[in-house]
């Protein structure tokens, strides 16, 4: 298995990751069930690209994030990231290495009005997080500092300023830099743009990419918005229900979906141009089942345009595709290898 | 066109907000004409007054804010048209229109309802407000519309309480309640900013739907490009409290002519691009609306930006009703 990551540069390797909510209740506050919000989710990150998630709001994507930068701990699975040239499980390391991998692996929020600390100037909420991580001499974390803002196009004395004194792209701008001040290598983008008007938005995006080609960054990039991360992304994995039921280069996912969920999110946004070919759209019946208590068999098979009886029943799994194995599909439907 | 064919004439609306010592103008003489049966979307990023031109027909304003100048035409269908802002907002024939000839659609379905209350009473009590039917045929048409908004179970459903409705099916009880009284106009603001994708395009389809079998107008407020393509006949787009752009669907998306609306359609991405054209950002911020630049209120972002464009651009229209508001398009040619 190493070899194979080895041979496509994975940085970052997803193994049957999990993480259930118990559900309390009573007043011994007894587990009377889990919510799956991520349940046995494998994928892999290759350095340099960037990985993007998608999927309605529940389907588990923040929390796979979460997972990612260790916020949360997953229930069970591997997190293997490599460090120089060994793989090494995130979940299984000591304290003084897990300080240390928390330095390559950095998160940048949805929200840049309540992810930075309105009582804190720039300048401290920097200076905080290069102390940690070994910067001992003032004057250079200054420097550093300013160096970071100049980065995502701010001025450098903007550093003693406070929050409140700049507007939600600017904030977005300054989250970024923060994450990036310990010299992350990966970086995990949840909802970066949906706080930000459409106008801003694009200046956001743009930053984001023009940075990961000066620096080499990696990104996992979660978004609700499928234009946005096709975007963005090089690969696009598509969550429902705690699973990912399909994974596809970006170019490919929008013309070779497979998985009927991941056309009917297609077909369902809306399109800014008008003419061209009409687009069938496919709207699903329903809601999104409880993620406490899925569907037996294929999670998406009560909203499914193209259900049948084995799909009730018998869940698919997670495989590549005959034709083309970098795309992976789980679907009965699918013409998958060794189905 | 026929006076007639317009449902809703808006003439320099003016509504301006106090704060503190400062006064924002947050609709800034807004003039649009809107097409009897047709859909009007309403463009803008946040801030840009939209909402506030909603609420300024439907005369629902905060206490802080006041429509200092302007009027509003509306034509039912045989009965006189009336001028909405000639009445106080309590005036007993604004009330009977609010709800009954033109209702409106809220951006968030989980605090427009009201907890305490059971759903179908919440609409029982709408219909009975505007018409003297007792409140077992109240309770009869309210299941029918439910029914037409395909809510399944809808006769145990009524007597459900808001939060036992997920936000799709929120926004349904929400669009029964603006549509059971037969409205001749619904102003849907931002219906579906809150829902996700799939819902959104359920909820859209739902709208759309229920304007072809009964046949009312709808003015959509969105900040979202892809959806006024999808759904609108006419758009306007609005920056700083003015209406920027006004034309068919196809004047805008096809031969945008205001540098805003070009910035606007270039700075979104496309889903199917694949990520391979650049997204050309609108530089800047939008500016504070209570320092409001004199002159064109784009200019400071504005690439085309010119000496002229220190003075208030006129709206001209370049031809067939596609109105303008840009210096640089003056004469009807456009400039490229």
């Amino acid at each position: 298995m190493n070899n194979q990551n080895e041979a496509r540069d994975v940085l970052l390797d997803l193994k049957n990751i999990k993480k259930y909510y118990p559900i309390q209740a009573g007043i011994f506050r007894k587990t009377v069930g889990h919510v799956k919000a991520v349940d046995d989710v494998s994928l892999y990150v290759k350095k340099g690209e960037t990985l993007g998630l998608v999927g309605e709001s529940g389907c588990g994507k923040t929390t796979l994030g979460k997972c990612i930068v260790r916020l949360h701990r997953p229930t069970s699975g591997e997190l293997r990231y490599k460090f120089g040239n060994k793989y090494r499980n995130l979940l299984s390391l000591n304290k003084k290495e897990s300080l240390d991998a928390r330095k390559k692996i950095q998160m940048v929020f949805q929200d840049p009005y309540s992810s930075l600390n309105p009582v804190k100037n720039i300048f401290t909420a920097f200076d905080e997080p290069l102390k940690i991580h070994g910067w001992s001499n003032a004057d250079e974390r200054k420097d550093r500092i300013a160096e970071l803002l100049e980065s995502v196009n701010l001025r450098a004395d903007y550093m003693y300023r406070y929050p409140n004194e700049f507007s939600g792209g600017q904030r977005q701008r300054i989250c970024i830099a923060r994450a990036m001040c310990v010299n992350p290598e990966l970086i995990v983008c949840d909802e970066p743009v949906s706080a930000l008007d459409v106008s801003i938005q694009a200046q956001v995006l743009n930053l984001m990419k023009d940075l990961q080609k000066e620096l080499g960054l990696t990104y996992v990039f979660i978004a609700h918005d499928l234009s946005v991360v096709e975007y963005m992304s090089d690969r696009i994995a598509v969550m429902y229900l705690g699973k990912v039921v399909e994974l596809a280069s970006a170019k490919r996912l929008y013309y070779h979906f497979e998985h009927p969920y991941t056309e009917a999110l297609l077909s369902a946004i809306p399109i800014p141009k008008i003419g061209g070919e009409k687009r069938q759209r496919i709207v699903l019946e329903g809601d999104v089942p409880s993620p406490a208590n899925p569907p037996a068999g294929c999670r998406f098979h009560t909203r499914c345009h193209k259900s049948m009886d084995i799909c009730k029943t018998q869940a698919p799994t997670f495989r590549p595709l005959k034709n083309d194995p970098d795309h992976m599909v789980a679907c009965h439907l699918a013409d998958t290898a060794d189905a | 066109m026929n006076k007639q064919d317009y449902i809703l004439s808006i003439k320099d609306l003016k509504t301006q907000f106090k704060v503190g010592k400062r006064i924002v103008k947050a609709v800034d003489g807004v003039t649009l004409d809107v097409r009897r049966g047709k859909t009007l979307g309403l463009v803008g990023e946040s801030g840009c007054g939209k909402s506030v031109t909603a609420h300024s027909i439907m005369q629902l304003l905060p206490k802080a804010a006041t429509i200092v100048d302007g009027e509003i035409q509306f034509r039912p269908k045989d009965k006189p048209e009336f001028n909405i802002l000639k009445y106080k907002r309590t005036d007993k024939k604004l009330r009977s229109m609010r709800g009954k000839q033109i209702s409106m659609i809220f951006q968030d379905p989980m605090s427009s309802l009201n907890p305490v209350y059971r759903v179908g009473d919440q609409i029982v009590e709408n219909i009975r407000q505007h018409e003297n039917i007792s409140k077992k045929q109240a309770i009869k048409k309210t299941v029918d519309m439910l029914k037409m908004l395909s809510i399944p179970m809808a006769e145990e459903r009524i007597k459900d309480y808001p939060h036992q409705f997920s936000g799709g099916m929120k926004q349904r009880v929400m669009i029964a309640m603006g549509l059971i009284s037969d409205p001749e106009l619904l102003i849907a603001d931002e219906p579906t900013t809150a829902l996700d994708v799939t819902i959104q395009a359920q909820i859209l389809d739902l709208m759309r739907h229920m304007q072809d079998q009964l046949g009312f107008t709808i003015i959509i407020i969105t900040h979202n490009m892809g959806i006024v393509a999808d759904m609108a006949d006419d758009i306007a787009v609005m920056y700083m409290g003015k209406i920027m752009e006004y034309g068919t669907k196809e004047d805008i998306f096809l031969r945008p002519s205001h540098p805003y609306t070009k910035a606007l359609l270039k700075s979104v991405p496309v889903l199917g691009n694949g990520g391979n054209e650049r997204l050309e950002p609108i530089r800047g911020n939008t500016p504070d609306p209570s320092e409001m630049p004199e002159g064109c209120s784009f200019m400071p972002r504005c690439d085309m930006a010119t000496e002229a464009c220190n003075k208030a651009a006129p709206n001209v229209d370049i031809g067939g009703g596609h109105m303008v508001r840009c210096w640089h398009s003056k004469g009807g040619a456009p400039h490229e």
